[in-house]
């Protein structure tokens, strides 16, 4: 009996070794890519330093440089930025995505192409949408404005990039029309997963299409809803592409991934733009944690 | 179900096609755009499809532009990076999904932590690490950096098809004498099939989107990948943007994708709900 037990665990020792040799190749890389960066770029964020001269000449400044941000106009500027694209982008994206799923559920002919078609803006590179939509957006020989103004919806040729007001809800509006689809695609499983009896029961008893969103689809559909929030949340708050191309490091528009880099790499700032970095991070983290404890993933 | 009335049947195609249009306007759009020339292209009222349509513009993107150069490093950038992920990646989803091992959840927690950083956070580190391996401005410097969102998100995906295949294969091989090494090659990998083009796919197409760090860790057109020409293409002069160009390269590096996308719609669906799901 003894000799068996004393076996096993071997047998597990031995199971484990080869777990971990496994294992070693990735987290080894994901030590190099990830880890040592990411404490580099915390490191550097205590230092004046500029990235055009190496090796490095970095010299302490302690705390100076997250002072220094917390009384930067601009990080506050593309804070709120990157909120308002955040807040308003993933509102629309989850609301028309629920929208489009909920039609795209439903049988008709021509749903594979429909599906194909879903997939198209997510496919297409961020960087190359942007530039599509800038050409569309152009404000002398834009299709925008065209039809617009041909449908009588305004009366004069609007600026759409360079006018204030207009800049973050037009890029807004791209990466809309970016991430809805995939949206939509995600929640398509969700609602796929609900049992078609409960409509069926649900009619029976006379339950109307209102009733039946607000009591079935929706409670029903809430946890794949919640996951797909929280990911694009995620994802929305660390916008830079789509804003880069479109509009550049202009402060009406400019998220924090945008102002990091300009700190960064256009500046050749390696201290402070590391510090703006790590603000980025703490923020982004926060909401992760927030992921993961309403994730509560499981293993097994 | 119930029949829907004809009134109610036009509404709702009525509906479907203007989703179509909206999610589709903007690529026919880059077309058009690509086949016009100069003059139509600057001219008003727009036209909705070019009067004298033409090549010359998708000629020009490689005669005028390093467009061909960028399509190279691409191509070798995200191929490479896919190759090393999955060859790497599959050990490690091996491990995950098959071994029970004490640490296990803290490496579950931690790749997926990893999958969540944004990369701008990296960013300072990631330079100073690619200048001091002296990789600045080569293909290298992109692989190693893109392995930090291919990495994780081939190893969820790839972990979450292997829990779903049957032990018994496995363990058949394992009363005969083999290795785990031996059955993840042998028996394990054939099977993972489906899995490792899935994952694989997903990683090509982020590799090959990828915009942040290849914008800063290139200078020049011996390892500029496609996003970063065409977010800086330039013609004659500042405010002239070479429109027509630009449209042109957009359609040519999104038709292989949208064929991609074709062919394998349905894997690339369940691969990105798994790897939402999960991470």
């Amino acid at each position: 009996m003894e000799r068996v037990v004393k076996h096993k665990s071997k047998l597990a020792a031995r199971r484990t070794r080869t777990a971990w040799f496994f294992l070693l190749p990735s987290l080894l890389v994901l030590l190099l890519v990830a880890a040592y960066p990411l404490w580099r770029t915390f490191q550097l964020s205590f230092y004046q330093v500029s990235i055009l001269e190496f090796p490095l000449k970095p010299s302490w400044v302690g705390l100076d440089n997250y002072r220094y941000l917390l009384a930067d106009p601009y990080w506050w500027v593309s804070l709120k930025n990157t909120g308002v694209f955040t807040v308003i982008s993933v509102a629309l994206e989850t609301v028309l995505g629920l929208g489009i799923a909920m039609v795209v559920n439903a049988r008709f002919v021509g749903r594979g192409m429909m599906r194909t078609a879903m997939l198209v803006p997510w496919a297409i590179p961020t960087v190359v949408s942007a530039q599509m939509w800038r050409w569309m957006y152009n404000d002398v020989y834009g299709v925008v404005n065209d039809l617009l103004m041909r449908a009588h919806l305004i009366a004069h040729p609007l600026a759409w990039l360079s006018d204030p007001h207009l800049a973050l809800p037009a890029i807004i509006a791209v990466d809309v029309w970016k991430t809805t689809p995939f949206m939509a695609l995600l929640l398509l499983a969700g609602l796929q997963s609900i049992p078609h009896e409960l409509y069926e029961a649900s009619t029976v008893d006379g339950a109307s299409g209102w009733q039946q969103f607000w009591k079935i689809t929706l409670p029903l559909l809430k946890p794949a809803l919640l996951v797909a929030l929280i990911f694009r949340t995620l994802d929305a708050l660390r916008v830079f592409d789509v804003i880069y191309v479109m509009t550049g490091t202009n402060p009406t528009t400019m998220s924090m991934s945008v102002y990091a880099r300009q700190q960064l790499v256009d500046f050749g700032a390696l201290g402070y733009g590391s510090a703006v970095s790590m603000g980025i991070f703490l923020i982004i983290a926060l909401f992760a944690t927030a992921y993961l404890v309403s994730l509560r993933v499981e293993l097994d | 179900m119930k029949k829907r009335s004809w009134f109610v049947s036009l509404l709702f195609y009525l509906l479907l096609a203007l989703i179509f249009v909206y999610l589709i306007f903007p690529f026919y759009w880059a077309i058009v755009s690509s086949l016009k020339s100069p003059q139509e292209l600057f001219e008003t009222p727009v036209r909705y499809w070019p009067a004298h349509p033409r090549w010359q513009n998708y000629v020009e993107v490689f005669t005028q532009q390093p467009f061909g150069r960028n399509l190279l490093n691409s191509t070798i950038v995200a191929g490479l990076t896919t190759l090393l992920s999955l060859f790497i990646g599959s050990t490690a989803a091996y491990a995950l999904g098959r071994f029970r091992f004490a640490g296990k959840h803290t490496v579950f927690y931690a790749v997926l932590s990893v999958s969540m950083f944004p990369q701008i956070s990296v960013l300072g580190g990631m330079f100073v690490l690619i200048r001091s391996l002296g990789l600045y401005n080569t293909w290298w410097a992109l692989v190693l950096a893109y392995m930090i969102f291919t990495l994780p998100f081939t190893i969820w995906v790839l972990t979450s098809f292997i829990r779903e295949i049957p032990r018994e294969l496995e363990e058949a091989a394992y009363v005969d004498g083999a290795s785990p090494g031996q059955v993840l090659r042998i028996v394990l990998l054939p099977l993972m099939a489906p899995g490792l083009v899935t994952a694989g796919l997903l990683a090509f197409i982020q590799a090959w989107n990828e915009f942040l760090f290849a914008l800063t860790f290139t200078i020049d057109n011996s390892a500029r990948t496609v996003p970063v020409a065409i977010a800086l293409f330039s013609g004659a002069s500042q405010y002239e943007l070479p429109w027509a160009q630009i449209m042109a390269a957009s359609v040519i590096v999104t038709v292989p994708l949208i064929v991609l996308v074709l062919i394998f719609q349905q894997r690339l669906v369940s691969g990105l709900t798994a790897g939402a799901v999960k991470g």
